[in-house]
């Protein structure tokens, strides 16, 4: 292998920007096989390798990637799935640059290998060829209740399946997958693929209850009293949203992120009148906050038409949360990005419509908690920008509602869910992870709190008497 | 799926279905609400529960028809199946001993309204009911609203039937009352609270604004109150009338106007797109 193959990646090949922007189709096309083996035949199988410390499921990496350049696609999937039951959704959403490929030796020199690229060749792979479903343990008899079916819940309850015990996943909403569904757009992670995720867990023996609303249909106690559930996982993410709590905010035309992704995503707004729900959009579009939320806000706000877009943050480019890669998606598809302002007020119209947003410089300090620099007001800088639909994506905090109607639990005062090291709350027997743990996070992240959970938890019941 | 047990006809368009939902009859209390969609492409739809039954395992709601899911959920019959209901929602309303209650629902919410006037009357309060309509044949829920009062009153807005109007509503409150509970269009409520706010008595009033997912998710419904933003889905739908900011509650309901139109019209002239 020539130096220059062995340090530059594959390109993984896209719909072009000009192109994408008028649809809601994948960006992101995927390698071929020659394409993939050509990435993978760039690693370099260290013996003690970097990249699977970094992964927050442990997949053996080059192990997979070893049998991948093979041509052994299904031994491969095979290898992927020990560790982790939904490649094909990590394939794509994980941000591998700080994690699996952050470490990568190639990196040091030149790209780092693609594993996601290799995880999501081999996911959609082993979707087309047929899924295999893996041998589960026999049956223990004991009876798990997860609440939530976004990446923690799902995660959790296929473990949980796959060692032997009765899961019931409870979902809020109509369809299973949480922020998979509602959350993440189509053209990041097209929706027939969590629905074939969600059906592979289902192959497993798990029963997915929607339409259930923990905290008003049953509350954790009755679960666990009344219907006859030896154990309890909370994954219920970080699904309410945060505001600005300013002037005029709720005005017509002003959405919070959550909202405005629910419509498009999981009631399929972009598809009115066919599906019932309907989306407005005007023809300039601010969208508030700087993270990947921002940047999918804004990515739709363009594909059902506004003619300009644009990235309100308080911070500068350096700070944004945002992947690097969903950022130089936005910008390559004619996002515009304004940096250290954030909005004071918005202005209305006679009719109650935002017209015009009002926003204050801003500059950056020293850095705060998180480590980024802390944002201040200029003094007298305000100016006006004309829009006529704003998303508000500045965060979301945990559902209060298992909170409030479980007597006992432990929550701390950002809402989140206390938990030990095994993933335990204050109450025997219930087990939280993912987003209601650790405040809004990533996909993979919730999918590792569900795996350690779906251990503790089978720990648990393996040892009561 | 959620199986249709009953289904009558109150007034022209006004509808009832008495559904099976176990689960939700077993938790459901008054003032409280379900989420319903009537196909896979459908839009989600808060409906007030009008009544529950335990035992049988069967709730209630009323429902007019006037936008595309609500003219589709007409044709259900009995026996059919609704694809998704979800519910339990929103805080239950806030049902105690005040004194003298004067229970007033407009139209299709009268039958909620029944419901607590009836929750009241077993706290042991005086309950004055008043059932307010457009026109006599658009009064339904009569006879269960009555049956929960102590006093029961009917008005018309055209004086068909009963008192025109809602002035007469004075001189119940000249007598003194306690506790005022108004369940009906925006501008109904609004302007029943401004009847009552002279006389100083407590008036709440159930919000139904437009809502996605009815648990706090979305943030659709959000409605100031006292100059807070308050989600009516979860710190509502019950909320004190005199704080409320009627007329954005009321521009926010009519944020989709023109796409409620399109689709409703779709539907009746082309049948919607069935899946």
């Amino acid at each position: 292998m020539s130096k220059q193959d062995r340090f530059k990646a594959v390109p993984m090949p896209k719909q072009p920007p000009e192109v994408r922007i008028h649809n809601f189709n994948e960006v992101a096309l995927g390698y071929t096989e020659e394409q993939a083996i050509k990435e993978a035949e760039r690693c370099l199988q260290c013996p003690e390798p970097k990249c699977v410390p970094g992964c927050p499921v442990g997949i053996d990496i080059p192990a997979f990637i070893k049998l991948l350049r093979e041509g052994k696609f299904r031994e491969a999937i095979r290898k992927i799935k020990e560790k982790n039951n939904l490649p094909a959704i990590c394939g794509r959403v994980c941000p591998q640059e700080t994690q699996c490929q952050m470490n990568c030796v190639l990196g040091k020199k030149g790209d780092p290998v693609s594993i996601g690229r290799l995880e999501r060749f081999l996911a959609d792979w082993e979707r087309e060829h047929g899924v295999e479903i893996p041998e589960k343990q026999p049956s223990t008899g004991k009876r798990i209740a997860v609440i939530g079916s976004g990446p923690a819940g799902l995660t959790a309850a296929a473990d949980l399946a796959r060692l032997g015990h009765e899961v019931v996943v409870f979902e809020a909403l109509h369809e299973p997958g949480g922020v998979l569904m509602y959350g993440i757009p189509e053209f990041r992670l097209p929706k027939r693929i969590v629905q074939a995720e969600v059906d592979y867990v289902k192959k497993l023996g798990v029963t997915i209850k929607t339409n259930a609303v923990i905290g008003r249909l049953f509350t954790i106690p009755e679960l666990l009293k009344d219907e006859g559930f030896d154990a309890v996982f909370i994954g219920t993410g970080a699904g309410l949203p945060r505001f600005l709590r300013v002037p005029g905010e709720n005005l017509c035309g002003i959405y919070s992120a959550n909202e405005f992704l629910i419509r498009i995503n999981l009631m399929k707004g972009y598809m009115f009148p066919k599906w019932d729900t309907p989306i407005k959009i005007g023809k300039k579009v601010a969208v508030i906050g700087g993270g990947n939320v921002a940047m999918d806000a804004s990515r739709c706000s363009l594909r059902l038409g506004a003619e300009e877009v644009h990235i309100v943050y308080r911070r500068s480019r350096a700070e944004m949360p945002a992947r690097k890669e969903e950022v130089e998606n936005a910008e390559e598809e004619g996002i515009k990005f304004d940096f250290l302002a954030n909005p004071v007020a918005f202005h209305g119209d006679e009719y109650g419509w935002v017209r015009k947003m009002e926003c204050v410089r801003m500059r950056l300090t020293e850095p705060d908690e998180s480590g980024r620099r802390r944002p201040v007001p200029i003094e007298g800088s305000n100016f006006f920008m004309d829009v006529d639909t704003v998303v508000i994506a500045i965060g979301q905090t945990p559902n209060p509602l298992i909170q409030q109607t479980t007597p006992g639990l432990a929550v701390s005062k950002r809402g989140t869910i206390i938990v030990d090291e095994n993933m335990q709350t204050s109450i025997e027997g219930v087990y939280a992870g993912g987003d209601v743990v650790t405040g809004a996070a990533t996909v993979i992240s919730a999918m590792g709190a569900g795996k350690k959970a779906a251990e503790s938890i089978h720990k648990y019941l393996m040892n009561k008497r | 799926m959620f199986k249709i047990i009953e289904k009558k006809e109150l007034a022209p368009k006004i509808k009832l279905f008495k559904i099976s939902a176990p689960e939700i009859a077993k938790k459901a209390q008054p003032g409280q609400f379900i989420i319903l969609r009537v196909r896979k492409e459908g839009e989600r739809v808060p409906l007030t529960i009008a009544d529950y039954d335990r035992e049988k395992g069967t709730i209630t709601f009323v429902f007019q028809e006037v936008g595309r899911t609500t003219k589709q959920l007409g044709k259900f019959n009995e026996g059919d199946e609704i694809p998704d209901v979800l519910g339990p929602l929103g805080r239950p309303a806030e049902i105690e001993k005040f004194g003298k209650v004067v229970c007033i629902g407009i139209g299709v919410f009268a039958a909620p309204m029944a419901l607590q006037a009836r929750a009241f009357k077993e706290k042991g309060n005086y309950v004055i009911g008043v059932n307010i309509a457009r026109r006599k044949d658009l009064i339904i829920f009569e006879d269960e609203f009555r049956a929960a009062c102590d006093e029961f009153y009917i008005s018309t807005d055209d004086g068909s039937r009963g008192y025109q109007g809602i002035e007469f509503l004075k001189e119940i409150l000249e007598r003194g009352v306690d506790r005022v509970v108004v369940f009906g269009l925006v501008p109904a409520q609004k302007q029943i609270c401004e009847l009552t706010k002279p006389y100083g008595v407590k008036t709440v009033v159930d919000l139904m604004p437009i809502m996605v997912d009815g648990m706090g998710m979305c943030g659709t419904c959000r409605v100031t109150v006292g100059g807070e933003t308050k989600f009516a889905c979860v710190d509502g739908p019950e909320f004190d009338g005199h704080q409320v900011d009627f007329d954005e509650l009321e521009r926010r309901r009519r944020m989709y106007t023109p796409e409620e139109k399109i689709a409703s019209v779709m539907y009746e002239r082309l049948g919607g797109y069935e899946s």
